[in-house]
């Protein structure tokens, strides 16, 4: 197979992941069916929605108020719900979740802003052994309808710690869910799904996925909150991945396409728990499985996706089940992220080495 | 580093001193100038409440000894004494409000009893048989304890701000506003999770007050590796009233928290009390205090005993000896009802391992919960 130019960003936008048709637009309300944003927008739309269905959602974190935090997700819902609503916070990751597992004791709906992925360290102890335990300590008096939104991933050229993958840490927290959308209409309705959940959620967004533009379904979701889902089909080789990876995939797909090979790419969509339904589904038509990832291989997301799916298709699998991920060495200098984050023609070289099983 | 607490750490006596206190150590009323505002708060307690703290107390001291001797003997996986707590412990309990909720470290014992929390339910976390133990709604808003040092003074912060959000809270009916009550320690109070609530308490000025219990010892470790200044002095620095108490002396604990308990249900935002008193006992059964700390240094604290203090006292007022007799019967007794309870404990069922882990369907806990009962059922005479 040949090869496209090294380390190409990751641009292509998803096809549009609505499977349900538009709404009908004869509703009383002048509100569109659906709209082309970008994943970002597609969040501050979400987050409007559900701050305006339930008053108890209060939206925690740093410079989320009259800045509307430092990628805007927020922006204008402090001047919309004012000062009870949107707390713009110390700066102190800890006091951040700590004071939400109170919110929610409370009652409320805590949503939490954590700036970048690398600052979420300081809160790790309150998520962990408090807000992930509380419910099952309470022996289910209380629930913990907390979601932690955390901007995550590299292809941003940033400093230290901002462009980091550490969704394994809270994957393997029992009382946690962990999601990321890896597209608008996905973030549109997951964040809502997140809120209502009565358990806490740790919502990862691609940060490198925030502008690019996508078709917004205002009228229903389509797919539940923990449910993976084919987001392009193909017949050789399954590839699966999360957030910003499958736009990674995606242009894979289209490159293997060239060259005669199939791909069926499956969005994660839900890292804890995982829907194995659609990834076996897959890998019984192809019988070929490669894991893509971000995050560094070692004891990771695309490890526990590569054991299941060898204890539950052993006789399906035509070749080991292959990861590629980030190397297990600390998320290196911007100017050499694209050695250390998987391109596309590394998940294609990947593709190769399981079509020569 | 001196390997006892340094001055500034035990109460200075004389009524020059910065630390309120209402008591001396031999019993006799005699308020230091630091008491003065808060002699008011005195006058709503009566002799029935003097005799309800002096009960408490009692009762708790022996509820105390029981459980260790329970832990002795192999019934409990480990016990957490408050010896020598009592005055701290009782005085700030019963200035709560029935509205008011309490989060606690884990040694606050007599707290939940008097919040209304069967203190069985402690030994049952104790014997290791449950994580929690109680209904905090059903139970006198007493929360659950927790293990991990500072983490509920955060709970109790953002708790705070979700009463002024809800406007439970300074509406100018002190019957219903509320407040919080936290409870800490000064091994704790390194955490940074401590320093970072009374961040956001002063920030959002919380309706809530920080009870730090300085009984001097950290399993090891003296207060003066923790802090350099009294511990009170810190809440200036975050812009939050502080104020030592002498934590040996129930009444000075019920008048000084009463204060800041109204003040915080009124909308004058928290406060940080310093009750300087001693863990008599070890820090859990766990632990051996001769290997780090002098008898003659224990024996000067057992001398400042918060029992025998309040006791001497309310002889001084002409209580009867019938009372106090009673008092010492009646907590033999409990202490008895308790040993004969803990012994009736039974495990949970295997199931709740996988009970409430999450609010809603989990496929994995779904899987392993039937796997166990395949497991289990797969062995002859199997009764899962």
């Amino acid at each position: 197979m040949s090869r496209t130019a090294a380390s190409a960003p990751a641009d292509t936008t998803i096809a549009d992941p609505a499977i349900i048709p538009a709404t009908d637009a004869s509703a009383a309300t002048a509100a569109p069916a659906s709209a082309s944003l970008p994943l970002a927008k597609a969040l501050n739309a979400g987050l409007r929605q559900a701050m305006k269905e339930n008053s108890k959602v209060v939206l925690m974190g740093e410079d989320i108020g009259p800045l509307g935090g430092v990628f805007r997700v927020t922006e204008g819902l402090h001047a919309e719900f004012g000062d009870k609503r949107v707390l713009d916070t110390p700066l102190a990751e800890a006091g951040i979740v700590g004071t939400a597992i109170g919110l929610a004791l409370r009652g409320y709906r805590p949503v939490c802003e954590i700036q970048f992925d690398g600052f979420v360290f300081p809160g790790f102890n309150q998520i962990t052994t408090q807000l992930a335990r509380m419910r099952n300590r309470h022996e289910g008096s209380v629930s913990m309808p907390v979601v932690i939104r955390i901007p995550y991933g590299g292809h941003i050229g940033s400093i230290e710690h901002h462009q980091e993958s550490p969704e394994a840490y809270f994957a393997h927290t029992p009382g946690l869910r962990v999601v990321s959308p890896s597209n608008p209409h996905d973030a549109y309705w997951m964040l809502q799904e997140a809120i209502r959940s009565d358990d806490p959620v740790i919502f990862f967004e691609p940060k490198s996925r925030y502008w690019p533009k996508g078709e917004v379904h205002f009228g229903e979701s389509g797919t539940p909150l923990h449910a993976s889902r084919v987001v392009r089909a193909g017949t050789d080789v399954t590839v699966v991945g999360h957030g910003a990876m499958v736009s990674v995939l995606l242009q894979a797909a289209e490159i293997a396409e060239a060259e005669g090979i199939s791909l069926e790419v499956v969005d994660l969509r839900s890292i804890s728990p995982i829907d194995y339904g659609p990834i076996l589904g897959s890998v019984e038509k192809t019988g070929r499985l490669v894991v893509a990832q971000e995050a560094s291989g070692f004891v990771s997301v695309g490890s526990e996706i590569a054991a299941t799916v060898t204890e539950k298709a052993f006789y399906t699998l035509q070749a080991p089940v292959l990861r590629v991920s980030g190397f297990d060495a600390p998320f290196p200098a911007a100017a050499v992220e694209t050695y250390f984050l998987p391109s596309p023609d590394r998940v294609l070289e990947a593709v190769d080495r399981a079509l020569s099983y | 580093m001196a390997a006892t607490p340094d001055e500034f750490f035990v109460p200075a006596s004389g009524a020059e001193s910065p630390t309120v206190r209402m008591l001396t150590a031999d019993g006799t009323f005699q308020p230091s100038d630091a008491a003065a505002e808060y002699l008011p708060y005195l006058d709503r307690i009566s002799e029935a409440d003097h005799r309800r703290f002096y009960r408490d107390m009692v009762v708790v001291r022996k509820f105390d000894i029981e459980a260790a001797n329970l832990q002795r003997q192999g019934q409990l996986a480990l016990w957490v004494p408050s010896h020598g707590q009592e005055a701290a412990q009782v005085g700030s309990a019963y200035a709560t409000r029935a509205q008011d909720h309490v989060f606690p470290s884990y040694r606050e014992h007599v707290v939940g009893m008097i919040r209304g929390i069967d203190v069985v339910d402690i030994l049952r976390m104790l014997r290791g048989v449950t994580l929690g133990g109680w209904k905090p709604e059903e139970h006198g808003n007493f929360h659950l304890y927790t293990l991990v040092l500072a983490s509920q003074t955060l709970h109790a912060t953002g708790f705070a701000m979700g009463m002024q959000l809800d406007g439970s809270t300074a509406t100018g009916n002190p019957e219903t506003d509320q407040a919080v009550i936290v409870y800490y320690g000064d091994g704790a109070s390194s955490e940074g999770e401590a320093s970072e609530a009374l961040v956001y308490a002063a920030s959002y000025q919380t309706p809530q007050v920080f009870f730090l219990q300085n009984n001097q010892w950290a399993i090891s470790v003296p207060v003066s590796r923790q802090s350099r200044t009294p511990l009170y002095k810190r809440a200036g620095g975050f812009g939050i009233p502080g104020t030592q108490i002498d934590g040996n002396d129930v009444l000075a604990s019920y008048a000084v928290t009463a204060k800041h308990l109204d003040d915080a249900r009124s909308g004058r935002g928290p406060a940080l009390i310093e009750a300087v008193t001693y863990r008599v006992g070890a820090h859990t059964t766990a632990d051996d205090p001769t290997k780090y700390r002098t008898a003659d240094e224990t024996a000067s604290w057992v001398a400042r005993d918060p029992i025998v203090r309040f006791r001497t006292y309310l002889q001084g007022l002409g209580i009867e000896q019938q009372f106090l007799d009673d008092v010492d019967v009646e907590a033999a007794d409990f202490a008895a009802d308790v040993r004969r309870r803990a012994l009736e404990i039974r495990g949970p069922e295997k199931h709740t391992i996988f009970d409430n882990v999450y609010a809603e369907a989990h496929p994995r806990i779904d899987e392993q919960r039937a796997w166990l009962d395949s497991y289990e059922a797969s062995f002859e005479g199997g009764n899962a």
